[in-house]
């Protein structure tokens, strides 16, 4: 059977490719989407939902800004089983030390036009009245939302499907060649562009891009509406969340439109079991408890795992992969490596990618997310 | 005659034989509905030993209990989800 | 802070099997302990049943059973729930109060089963329970006396929750079997050999001679303003409308496989896999009683006590119940064909009618998606506190979806229970 060449083939159906397969159906190309499983079942899963500009670094301030401006494009327009919810987020400061990173974020934040305010003790406990006594304030980020994101990724993979885009699932991709996707039935899908978005598993069609899966758990709790109000994230989480090589959790709690909780978060390398680690989750849940003491008598319905895809700069691979350029011509592109931010960074990776491929200027400069700069001088 | 326990069930209070568990103190003050879907529909036991949870209700403040697994004490408060 | 026990024996579920696995096991000054989610010892047969009012009433067989346990000086632990395995030889469980880490040499799984539930129009609304459920709640003191009561659903337990509603003062208005009379009167007919439970059958029969006994009659709808008021009964080419206050209704039962599964038991055909010495397939742990096939009380007794015996070595006095066993078994593979789910039940549930009763999930909505995981994922199915338990159980049925593997915890449990999870070494106390 022949088939006729897709313009671009993507490779996953997580709430990344979901995204790419929709930009580009929208922009009149053919599409065709494939992965081996649910839309929507890996990672993109097994994370929060949460929907956040994040301030580690310049770029990855930029492509956090632009794409929760792309999320509110589409908001509305999203089913309720979507779960869309815009609750803000409060980075919680410990101690006076804490607070004083919380002011110099509050200036980086507005001064880049995000709205952000400081909350001394007492505005975070009128805010928050299950936050424990004692905390030295917080920042108040309103415009950060949350989803759920298997439902949004279904709901791309639609649009996409209502633009043309075929949509192959339950077969895997096997090998990115010369002459397109090769898949596990032995068929072959021609295509003019090829879009590897299968997450920490993305080194397994596209060897050599040094990503390291980074094991992840969630626990969520029975309805307990208005227990928290906001996303509640230890100030703490980003050391965390920049440590490489140990193990660490920390206190990040979610409310839920159904009243539920999700409890997170703890970070694993060198974990290759998809089992929930019951040191850590006991960790990770005391960890939350030091802040949320009240959570120690709510209900836990159900915990799970997922990795996430770290690059070595903590900045995705988008764009253009050099180092598999011999085999695909060219015509290979990333869309992985987001590690805790792959729902909030999703919708500008797609914007990024349809520019790169369209030959268009994008709205952010693409080249700190271009895989190139991670690839070593040999492979090229 | 058994002894009694008296709970209040939504601040009725009732008395029941010792022993009896809160969906009993329930159905003694008349109530079919323990709780409220997340559709909006009423819901009672249906198990009756501990897997379903339709007959979850709050006990002395406590949200999501089962009301078939848990036994009467005196002066429990039970408060079930609906009118 | 978490207590911490260690048993030489700890033994999970506290119903006839569990009972009889514990009083073998209780020998020569072992620790021995029986853990029950339950508010009290005795499973669901026995449940709410104490020494006395048992002596004294109609059985004799959970009395002396009951007698045994006290006499052996096994711990019941009651209202326990096992939720999670913090790591090899310990479990962690929960109780009202607080949670504790169980520690155990054996350890036997006898955690018994549960009633499967069929979703049709109506089988939501108050007053629609378990077959087994309904005696469940009766015997933990639900007045019952003068209400109307239409028993449905499957098996030889529909006749013995009818016989103990009626005992308790209800009015049974009907007893629908969805199987067919013919392979009830094969399966009669095969209970020749086994006089006990044609006896007990033919009691039930007796005491229930005045109430109507159909089969081949299954409920179609229940019907109610805000509680049940009547259901509505396919009976042959017709149906027919009972009017009554509750309907108990329960199509046979499915082990519980939660915990062997979290534990790495292998499983056959549905339940956990044996040896003859009631071993699973991780060494030192122990299965019986339902949780390896649903079987009925006698060979729950008998399983308990092999792998109470084998437990401690005491293999002599196991292999003495193998004959025992074996023409248990042959009841049960007669009972499972005698009463196989016809089906026409699959058909029960219309587009509307929820088959997730946690997340109100309608049977439309499932039928969109190709697998369990699938659905689950973008409908909330199997989301909510039961954990799957009633529609995980129920799409198997209609869809042949086969759930995802287990997670802890087992059983919905309290951040700070499960917060009681430390590194090895680390745990406070002893």
């Amino acid at each position: 059977m022949s088939t006729k060449a897709a313009d671009v083939v993507v490779i996953g159906a997580g709430i990344v490719g979901a995204a790419c397969a929709w930009e580009f159906a929208r922009e009149g190309m053919s599409v065709t989407l494939i992965d081996s499983g649910a839309p929507g079942g890996g990672a993109t899963a097994a994370g929060m939902g949460h929907v956040a500009v994040m301030d580690d670094s310049e770029p990855q301030f930029a492509l956090t800004r632009y794409s929760q401006q792309l999320w509110r494009e589409i908001v509305d327009e999203l089913p309720d089983d979507c779960e869309y919810e815009t609750c803000g987020t409060l980075w919680i400061a410990a101690d006076d030390e804490e607070l004083a990173e919380v002011r110099r974020k509050q200036q980086a934040y507005t001064r880049r036009g995000i709205d952000a305010e400081v909350l001394d003790a007492a505005a975070l406990a009128r805010a928050e009245p299950n936050l424990r006594s004692g905390l030295a304030g917080a920042l108040r980020v309103p415009g950060d939302l949350v989803v759920f994101p298997p439902c949004v990724a279904r709901w791309l993979i639609a649009g996409a499907t209502e633009c043309g885009a075929q949509v192959r699932l339950g077969t895997a991709a096997v090998e990115i060649s010369d002459r397109g996707v090769r898949l596990a039935d032995d068929s072959l899908l021609p295509a003019g562009a090829i879009i590897n978005a299968t997450g920490h598993g993305a080194e397994r069609l596209t060897p050599g891009l040094s990503l390291q899966p980074r094991k992840g758990h969630l626990a969520i709790t029975d309805r307990y509406p208005g227990f928290i109000h906001h996303e509640l994230i230890e100030l703490g989480y980003l050391k965390s969340a920049a440590a490489v090589g140990t193990d660490s959790a920390a206190m990040n709690v979610q409310p839920r439109i159904t009243g539920q909780m999700l409890i997170g978060s703890s970070r694993q390398t060198g974990q290759e079991s998809t089992d929930v680690d019951m040191a850590i989750l006991g960790r990770m849940l005391r960890r939350a408890m030091e802040y949320l003491p009240a959570l120690a008598r709510v209900s836990t319905i159900r915990t799970w795992t997922g990795f996430r895809a770290a690059t070595a700069d903590k900045l995705p691979l988008i764009g253009r992969c050099s180092s598999g350029q011999r085999s695909s011509q060219g015509r290979l592109y990333l869309a992985t490596g987001h590690e805790g931010l792959g729902i909030t960074m999703a919708p500008g990776t797609a914007r990024l990618l349809v520019d790169a491929v369209m030959g268009r200027e994008s709205a952010i400069p693409p080249e700190p997310y271009l895989p190139a700069r991670l690839e070593k001088g040999d492979s090229a | 005659m058994s002894r009694q326990v008296t709970v209040a069930v939504n601040g009725k209070s009732v008395s029941v034989p010792a022993g009896s568990t809160a969906a009993v103190a329930v159905a003694a003050v008349g109530l079919s509905q323990f709780r409220t879907s997340v559709d909006g529909e009423p819901r009672g036991p249906l198990c009756g030993m501990g897997i379903c949870f339709e007959c979850r209700v709050t006990i002395n403040g406590r949200a999501h209990r089962r009301s078939c697994q848990t036994v009467c004490t005196a002066g429990m408060e039970i408060c079930t989800d609906g009118p | 802070m978490a207590r911490n026990e260690h048993y030489d024996v700890l033994i999970v579920g506290g119903g006839p099997a569990g009972i009889a696995a514990a009083c073998c096991a209780a020998r020569a000054g072992r620790r021995v302990a029986i853990v029950d989610d339950n508010p009290a010892q005795g499973g669901q047969i026995w449940r709410g049943m104490t020494e006395e009012w048992t002596a004294a009433t109609q059985s004799p067989l959970a009395a002396s059973w009951l007698r045994r346990l006290r006499e052996a000086k096994v711990e019941v632990l009651a209202g326990t729930q096992i939720v999670a395995r913090p790591r090899d030889g310990v479990l962690l469980a929960e109780t009202d109060a607080d949670a504790c880490l169980l520690a155990y040499d054996k350890l036997i799984l006898a955690a018994g089963a549960r009633e499967r539930f069929l979703p049709f129009p109506g089988w939501t609304l108050p007053g629609v329970t378990g077959a087994g459920g309904l005696q469940s709640l009766v015997k933990s003191g639900l007045p019952i006396a003068g209400r109307r009561v239409a028993v449905a659903g499957s098996g030889p337990v529909l006749l013995a929750v009818a016989d103990c509603l009626r005992d308790h003062g209800a009015e049974i208005c009907l007893i629908a079997e969805q199987a067919p009379w013919p392979r009830l009167v094969r399966f009669g007919c095969g209970l020749i050999g086994s006089p006990g439970k044609l006896l007990q059958g033919a009691g039930y029969k007796w005491r229930l001679k005045t109430v109507r006994y159909r089969t081949g009659c299954w409920p179609v709808a229940a019907e109610g303003d805000g509680k049940l008021s009547s259901v509505t009964f396919h009976a042959g080419s017709k149906t027919r409308t009972v009017a009554c206050d509750y309907l108990a209704c329960g199509f046979g039962f499915v082990p519980s496989l939660e915990l062997p599964t979290l534990l790495d038991c292998r499983l056959d055909g549905g339940a956990v896999w044996i040896d003859d010495w009631q071993e699973t397939s991780v060494q030192g742990i122990y299965a019986a009683g339902e949780t390896t096939g649903v079987g009925g009380v006698d060979l729950a007794l008998i399983e308990g006590q092999i792998a109470g015996y084998a437990a401690i070595d005491c293999q002599d006095h196991a292999a003495r119940l193998f004959r025992a066993r074996e023409r248990g078994r042959r009841f049960v593979g007669a009972l499972d064909r005698a009463f196989a789910l016809r089906e026409e039940l699959k058909s029960l549930a219309t587009a509307e009618t929820p088959v997730c009763r946690c997340e109100d999930v309608s049977r439309q909505q499932l039928e969109a998606y190709g697998s369990w995981r699938e659905a689950k994922l973008q409908t909330r199915c199997g989301m909510g506190p039961c954990q799957g338990r009633v529609c995980g159980t129920a799409a198997e049925f209609l869809f042949d979806w086969q759930r995802e593997s287990i997670r802890p915890p087992i059983f919905p449990a309290d951040v700070g229970t499960l917060a009681e999870i430390r590194p090895l070494g680390k745990q406070p106390g002893k």
